[in-house]
């Protein structure tokens, strides 16, 4: 129990950070980023080729995959988003450059880096051992740990700082946060840099965990859009609950329900589909988003 | 204005019915056919979806209805032994009973929660396919025999698909008319009362529901003919390809499916179609590029969508405001 426990809590950890930079993209700009998978596999390519190609510490992979994947996001939102928002009758159209964007990303991580499975050596040696009842590898803690201070320093930086402000006041009401000054460009394409830094960082530290390979992109965009239906879209204490449940409903999943096969996903989205039906707006949502 | 829509049609059925063979026997590419035959199929798809963006609802869920459709065609000729033209309809109606089971609970979202549990429901239908005895999990259905003879009152309207000299050009025949079927059946809803309806629901629901239409009716009626589209799309398309496996729609295809719609402009009744010929056959002419084509064709859908974000028909609309 305290094992599936455990795994749950390194899982939703990993999974929150994902739902987070794709709820705050969509509380600030109302666009469903369908690239945010791939984001994140551009992450953790970013962070193998620093670490093992030219053997710099984690650290520092880590700071390039977010240092980069904010780039992408602030020139995507600038010269893709922007555009496209201000010219289309119907927000929606947003949903086909974000698709074609998902392509894009895919297109070029395959071209630049390649189709094979890629990983780091590890972090950190030694497994995590009380007594039978816990075993979990040192790394796998480090990268939990890692991921959660990741959330608690995004939570502060939204909750305290003037940038952060900033974007709360934009996701609750756009009109009036330009009426009272807020340079709405702006902080649209900081907010987008910041999604997309989320999901690099998520990359980052998965690659040493899970290694990285160019499938992965879908079905992780798949998960967080999940997550952010249990949570409730834009809401940031949404997608952290989201992540952390669906972390934890794998976990017990998997362990559960290993006896009838595989299907763990199978039962998970029949009772997100019943829960959405008495509360479409998930956990934590406004109606109707 | 009324001559010159005649005309349109009639030119239309021409390119499709005589043109493109004509083209295809003289110019020997003969795999163009399969091409074609799938943007017909495809376009059935999206005619469904285009209906459910009508109502204001984005549809990422097309995918699970083909291969539900798929799957019923399959399973009542493998193991029922129904001919399958009869499975047909059956797979379109099938499809379209599970989508109102299902349309009621989800229809009551709206935005990005609808488009977000379609899109779950997509990957649901494949794990169902997957976990089900009767679909045979991942090895699928397999060696399903081609159509065979259509007769009514014992007169043969189609003959049977294994005599055939060249099934491809009867299977494109075959995706051409149900296409042609499909898009006058849609036209024919949006130019109707049901479809000034479905224009209210669009526009503002409450507003609709206040001044007295059935909106939850309405919306379910919508979405139960766009899955019929989906089911048959799939139902033929297992035809072709006589086989079926869980994966044979997956995510990638419903998100697809919508963007056919996107590109081809949700104000237009043959948008979609435009949308998925300009897609998939483009898709198609890149092959050449090897592995440069996902970059290519990826590079060429974000640049038409910052040039023309309204789909591409909208580009008759600004021709028009000019006059």
């Amino acid at each position: 129990m305290e094992q599936i426990l455990a795994n749950g809590l390194y899982l939703g950890a990993q999974y929150a950070l994902i739902a987070l930079g794709l709820t705050l993209i969509f509380s600030l700009m109302n666009v469903l980023n369908f690239a945010h998978g791939q984001m994140y596999v551009l992450g953790g390519f970013v962070t193998y080729t620093f670490v093992a190609q030219f053997g710099l510490p984690f650290i520092v992979g880590l700071l390039a995959s977010a240092v980069v994947l904010a780039v992408v996001g602030a020139l995507i939102e600038k010269f893709l988003f922007r555009p496209v928002i201000r010219k289309s009758k119907r927000e929606e159209s947003t949903m086909l450059l974000a698709a074609g964007i998902a392509f894009f990303l895919d297109a070029v991580i395959l071209l630049v880096f390649g189709e094979k499975q890629r990983g780091v050596p590890k972090i950190v040696n030694g497994v995590f051992n009380w007594d039978f009842r816990l075993i979990m590898p040192y790394d796998r803690i480090l990268i939990g740990v890692l991921a959660i201070a990741a959330i608690v320093g995004f939570i502060l930086y939204m909750q305290y700082s003037r940038t952060g402000r900033a974007m709360r006041a934009l996701a609750q009401d756009r009109v009036a946060a330009q009426l009272m000054g807020v340079d709405v460009d702006r902080y649209s394409m900081i907010g987008f840099a910041l999604g997309a830094m989320l999901a690099g960082v998520v990359g980052g530290l998965l690659v040493t965990i899970t290694g990285i390979n160019l499938g992965m992109g879908g079905p992780t965009s798949i998960k967080a859009f999940m997550m952010i239906m249990i949570g409730g879209a834009g809401v940031i204490s949404g997608a952290i609950a989201g992540g952390f449940i669906l972390g934890m409903m794998e976990s017990i999943g998997l362990s559960v329900l290993a006896v009838y096969g595989d299907i763990t996903y199978l039962v998970i989205f029949a009772t997100l589909m019943i829960f959405l039906a008495f509360r479409p707006q998930g956990l934590m949502g406004k109606p109707w988003g | 204005m009324n001559t010159q829509k005649l005309l349109g049609v009639a030119g239309f059925l021409f390119a499709v019915f005589v043109l493109v063979p004509w083209g295809i026997a003289a110019s020997g590419r003969w795999d163009f056919y399969y091409t074609l035959t799938s943007v017909a199929l495809l376009s059935i798809g999206a005619a469904g979806v285009w209906l459910t963006f009508y109502i204001g609802r984005i549809n990422i869920g097309q995918g699970a209805y083909a291969l539900m459709g798929g799957y019923v065609s399959a399973v009542l000729i493998m193991k029922a032994g129904i001919s399958f033209w009869a499975t047909l309809p059956l797979a379109g109606l099938f499809c379209a009973v599970i989508s109102v089971l299902i349309g009621l609970p989800i229809l009551r979202l709206r935005g990005v929660y609808f488009a977000m549990v379609t899109l779950v429901l997509t990957e649901v239908t494949r794990l169902t396919a997957l976990a089900l005895s009767v679909t045979n999990g991942a090895k699928g259905i397999t060696s399903i025999p081609l159509p065979g003879e259509l007769s009514l009152f014992g007169l043969t309207i189609v003959p049977d698909f294994a005599t055939m000299q060249n099934p491809k050009l009867a299977f494109y025949l075959l995706a051409a008319t149900l296409m042609v079927l499909s898009y006058a059946a849609l036209w024919r809803i949006v130019n109707s009362r049901l479809g000034h309806l479905c224009r209210s629901l669009q526009q503002n629901e409450e507003l609709a529901s206040s001044i007295g239409v059935n909106t939850a009716y309405l919306r379910v009626l919508a979405y139960a003919i766009s899955s019929f589209f989906g089911g048959i799309a799939g139902a033929v398309f297992v035809a072709i390809s006589q086989s079926i496996y869980p994966s044979s729609f997956v995510v990638t295809d419903s998100v697809n499916f919508m963007l056919y719609c996107f590109l081809g402009g949700l104000g237009y009744v043959f948008g979609p179609m435009l949308g998925t010929l300009l897609l998939y056959f483009g898709w198609d002419l890149l092959s050449i590029a090897k592995q440069y084509q996902l970059l290519i064709y990826s590079s060429a859908m974000i640049a038409l969508m910052l040039a023309v974000p309204n789909g591409v028909l909208s580009l008759l609309d600004r021709k028009g405001g000019r006059k």
